[in-house]
């Protein structure tokens, strides 16, 4: 089952709705780096709470999602991930550098709009 | 107890084989935090199955003694083996280079691990979760307790 994104003015939200096999996964890494050329997107959000576990697959799929986004001038954002993933990646060691974590979709859409804000201000 | 054999040969069998790990050690007793270490334990080393040897089996099944009970998880395939384990097991090895080996992470998810591996033969990872059972609950088991 496809990932579902939607598109909210500059951002794409990416909300997982199950366990993901890895085929799955480069699917969603591929679908998103096709979006954020078409809407010229800034910002991605990816909402991982219904994943069962973030394995170094899974880390690594993000790490690349997010470099990806980054090089087409938009940021990756993902949100909630569940406390027992978390001390999971902690002991395994998984680093999601450079990505940006939120706790949730309003943190991160508020996180987003303070980049896009900065980001002008830089340029003029 | 009761045995799972899940067979890996396509990435779905990566998730029913962790999904059945949860849920082992959700009937265990296990927390949830455990229950998912042992998931993604369980992940990475059916992940490498088919990486590496394309195809093998991921058995799943509960250890128990006096105080403590345990989730077991065998994986075997017939691949072509791993030359240098101490190498596989050491930090920082496979990670960059995306080998996706990820052992020493695996490792440290359990409390035990063992790899057992003959090159052009196949490679077998055992590893266990064990939770120390609390002395009422051991007291409760025993006959003659409560019925």
């Amino acid at each position: 089952m496809p990932v579902p994104i939607l598109k909210q003015g500059s951002y794409l939200i990416a909300s997982i709705q199950s366990a993901l096999t890895d085929s799955e996964v480069l699917e969603l890494r591929d679908d998103l780096a096709d979006r954020i050329g078409r809407y010229r997107s800034r910002g991605i959000i990816i909402d991982v709470a219904a994943l069962d576990v973030i394995d170094s697959f899974v880390a690594r799929s993000l790490r690349t999602i997010a470099r990806t986004a980054s090089l087409r001038g938009a940021a990756t954002v993902i949100v909630g991930i569940q406390p027992d993933v978390a001390v999971a990646m902690v002991q395994f060691r998984l680093d999601l550098e450079p990505l940006l974590t939120a706790l949730d979709l309003e943190e991160a859409l508020a996180l987003l709009d303070r980049r896009a804000m900065g980001r002008e201000r830089d340029h003029g | 107890m009761d045995e799972i054999r899940v067979p890996i040969a396509a990435d779905a069998d990566i998730v029913v084989a962790r999904g059945e790990g949860r849920a082992l050690a959700g009937r265990l007793g296990f927390s949830r935090t455990d229950a998912t270490l042992i998931a993604t334990a369980i992940s990475e080393i059916g992940r490498n199955i088919l990486v590496h040897a394309g195809a093998g089996e991921v058995a799943i099944g509960g250890a128990a003694e006096d105080h403590r009970v345990g989730v077991m998880v065998v994986a075997r395939d017939q691949g072509p083996g791993i030359a240098d384990v101490q190498r596989a097991l050491r930090e920082g090895y496979a990670t960059g280079a995306g080998l996706g080996l990820g052992l020493p992470g695996t490792r440290r998810l359990m409390d035990e691990f063992d790899i057992e591996t003959q090159v052009g033969h196949g490679t077998t990872v055992t590893m266990c979760k064990w939770r120390e059972r609390d002395p009422l609950e051991v007291l409760q088991e025993r006959p003659g307790v409560d019925g």
